[in-house]
């Protein structure tokens, strides 16, 4: 199963908006928790609905909105996506109202915006799509789950192009709620600083990203993706090894093929001495790079790193506040990204050049 | 692609029954199982009648060996109560000997407890191994909590696409072991009835504040209901030697695209649906012996879908009844304990009655059953479960042959 990523739409902690500029200017944060740099939604929604709209969705329906444009896409074959807590506001605040208030003088639009297909649901309302719909929702492995039905889809159905997001937004109330089981860090810290970090924690982040995967072949194309794999709880760091290699395997790739490794590095001493083995076992000959210290932390940040990686073959550039060590390659044709949530979930995903 | 996919177990608990067994023994007593709300604090508790299981959290730990310090949720000790069934019944030991996954799916997560911690979780003065649920909000979690419980890890995947998200995990299995990511997988889901459910619904106005009655002129409502059903698929592979319950043989997925919670009146999402699952079935509607309708018993619902089935069956819409008079709507686990019901009618050869169906609608051409029959073989039942956000899914079962 293999894809071509067509088109991009990304709302991020970055300048990524409807832009093809491959963090020319990357912002440095100095916190212990990022949030988005949110498009003029006027754009893409009418004001009175979006005004109603939890902050989620709207960046969901911004970020497919641009993507389909990106792609020349006009109606998806399938909207598909990714996300571990689906729309927090809504949910928070229809929660609150009932709590505050005793049960009474509730109103249901934050209860109707707060299932988690609402972001999938939203988007195939504006284009009046009535294709397959598909929400996944299962923590770190939300957005490959997601990337992996997008594959299923294009192989199985005669779907050409498929649309396929992830997104996770982060509140205030949400970051002090998961700071109290140790999610995030206590302190602030300069983004170029979290790989050196030596606290326990992340840096909380959030994102809505969405990509078209297509099976035509076009100039367009950022990338081709070819495998997603997740790996649940694994014993050990080589049961991660061993798999990575089967997958590898399977598409007649060895570690040696692999220009440019993408780690998903936290800056959480706990979770991140993994990728440090891995770059210096299997990984020595490759291009190390990062992305969670421009995204910050979430459990669908997968889907900035995919956008991370097929920039990085689109336009065979290596950016400096990406880069960990030297760039290695002068040609960049194969990108594997690993990442873990917390330990638990890792996910590996592989993308070579068009 | 054309590979047949085998259901060899189901497991369910509900209001009707915390096992096959017991359910069995309702819906042939045609016994309802809505009533009284006895676990949940709300100032709704005497208003509305609702689907539940008459078990505690603790008891449920107790029924399942779990130490009674536990710290789980209501959504995860249901499914792994019926998943566990779903396992014993197609007699895996082994969980390693195939790849083997775990899908389930539910709406609302571990809801039920955060509700009841929200505050003191927002209050950095208040301490306790209440902290503990925090990590047991999310809607994967309960997923975990029954994958780790019978050792499953090859793959393991949660959906939530409201109330269609168990039929969707149904439809997703068959689909991994097409694309042969496994051999054989426990599909269902998993659902608790929660304060923040019930006010969600009451804003709507769309409880009923008696039995529900889908399908009758009169319907004025759904009742929420919780628990989870699962069923096995395995690949033939798999399956081979085994018992084989019947056989999944089509599914499909639209959406309507009409409204974020209402169906449109001629039911497009679900209309599509059902003739995708027809077309990968490669069986026409005449071919179908029994329709277990979504069938909610609110006046959107069961119009559009009515109208959706009539369109597609034309005048020759066979048996049909809504099971959700003796579950309630179970919500983000219908479409596990649905199937789980579409499995019995087909072995069983078993049409259930579309209770509290008085006077049916005039709107459409058919009547839903309304006595338990027995006397007609049943080969293909056609499962429907529709959604918030025009999710809309279908599912077919057929007899092996």
């Amino acid at each position: 199963m293999e894809a071509y990523i067509r088109g991009i739409g990304i709302v991020s902690a970055q300048k990524t908006f409807n832009t093809h500029d491959f963090l020319s200017e990357p912002i440095e944060y100095n916190t212990n928790s990022m949030h988005c740099i949110e498009p003029v939604y006027t754009e893409f929604l009418n004001p009175v609905l979006a005004r109603r709209m939890g902050r989620i969705i709207k960046m969901g329906i911004a970020a497919s909105s641009v993507c389909l444009k990106d792609a020349g896409v006009e109606m998806p074959d399938a909207i598909i996506t990714g996300t571990a807590f689906g729309c927090h506001e809504d949910t928070e605040k229809f929660l609150l109202s009932i709590l505050d208030n005793d049960e009474q003088f509730l109103t249901p639009t934050s209860f109707m915006q707060s299932t988690h297909n609402t972001v999938s649901s939203q988007i195939a309302l504006q284009l009046k799509c009535m294709n397959y719909n598909f929400t996944y929702v299962h923590k770190g492995f939300s957005f490959e789950s997601a990337l992996l039905d997008g594959l299923m889809t294009l192989a199985e159905t005669d779907a050409q192009n498929v649309l396929v997001g992830g997104h996770d937004e982060i509140t205030d109330k949400h970051f002090a709620i998961s700071k109290r089981v140790g999610c995030w860090k206590e302190e602030s810290i300069p983004s170029m600083d979290i790989i050196n970090s030596k606290t326990n924690g992340s840096v909380s982040g959030e994102g809505a990203a969405f990509f078209v995967l297509s099976n035509e072949e076009s100039e367009k194309n950022y990338a081709k993706l070819i495998g997603v794999n997740m790996i649940f709880e694994p014993e050990n760091e080589k049961e991660v090894e061993t798999k990575i290699i089967a997958l590898l395997k399977e598409k007649n790739l060895s570690p040696s093929d692999i220009d440019c490794v993408m780690y998903g590095i936290s800056g959480d001493v706990r979770f991140d001495p993994i990728y440090y083995n891995l770059m210096n076992s299997l990984f020595q000959e490759s291009t190390s790079v990062y992305f969670k210290h421009l995204s910050g932390e979430y459990q669908t940040s997968g889907s900035f790193a995919l956008w991370e990686a097929a920039m990085i073959l689109k336009t065979q550039t290596v950016p400096g506040s990406i880069l960990i060590g030297k760039n290695k390659k002068e040609r960049i044709k194969n990108v594997l990204i690993y990442n873990t949530y917390m330990n638990t979930y890792h996910t590996v995903s592989l993308l070579s050049q068009c | 692609m054309n590979q047949k996919i085998y259901i060899t177990g189901i497991g369910i608990i509900s209001a009707i029954g915390d096992n096959v067994e017991e359910t069995l023994d309702s819906v042939r007593k045609q016994k309802s199982g809505i009533g009284k709300l006895d676990n949940i604090v709300t100032r709704y508790k005497n208003e509305i009648p609702v689907g539940e299981v008459k078990h505690t959290n603790q008891e449920l730990i107790q029924l399942l060996g779990f130490s009674a310090e536990t710290k789980i949720t209501r959504t995860s000790l249901l499914g792994i109560v019926a998943a566990k069934e779903a396992m014993q019944s197609a007699g895996i030991k082994n969980p390693k000997e195939f790849r083997t996954g775990l899908i389930s799916a539910n709406s609302v997560g571990g809801m039920a407890i955060t509700e009841n911690y929200y505050k003191d979780y927002l209050n950095p003065e208040k301490k306790g191994d209440f902290i503990e649920y925090i990590k047991k909000h999310d809607c994967g979690d309960s997923t975990e909590a029954i994958a780790n419980y019978l050792g499953i890890k090859d793959h393991i995947s949660t959906i939530s696409t409201a109330c269609s998200s168990s039929a969707n995990s149904i439809m997703l299995g068959a689909r991994l072991i097409k694309n042969n990511i496994v051999d054989r997988v426990i599909v269902g889901g998993t659902d608790s009835l929660s304060k923040f459910t019930i006010n969600g619904f009451m804003t709507l106005m769309i409880l009923d504040k008696e039995q529900c009655k889908p399908f009758d002129a009169g319907r004025k409502g759904l009742n929420l209901g919780e628990g989870a059903g699962f069923i096995v698929l395995e690949s033939e592979n798999a399956a081979a030697g085994k018992e084989i319950f019947c056989e999944l043989t089509g599914y499909g997925n639209a959406n309507d695209a009409y409204h974020q919670t209402a169906s449109s009146p001629t039911g497009e999402g679900a209309y599509l649906a059902m003739e995708k699952a027809f077309k990968q079935s490669g069986l026409e509607p005449g071919d179908i012996d029994y329709i277990n309708a979504h069938g909610t018993g609110t006046e959107i619902n069961d119009l559009s879908e009515g109208n959706a089935i009539q369109r597609l069956f034309k005048n020759k819409v066979p048996e049909i009844s809504s099971t959700k008079g003796f579950t309630g709507h179970t919500l983000g686990a219908c479409g596990g304990i649905e199937a789980v019901l579409s499995v019995l009618a087909i072995k069983y050869n078993m049409v259930y009655p579309s209770l509290n169906c008085v006077h049916p609608m005039s709107e459409l051409n058919f009547i839903p059953t309304k006595e338990l029959k027995t006397d007609k073989r049943i080969n293909h039942v056609l499962s429907n479960s529709f959604g918030f956000g025009g999710n809309s899914s279908a599912l077919i079962f057929s007899r092996h042959k």
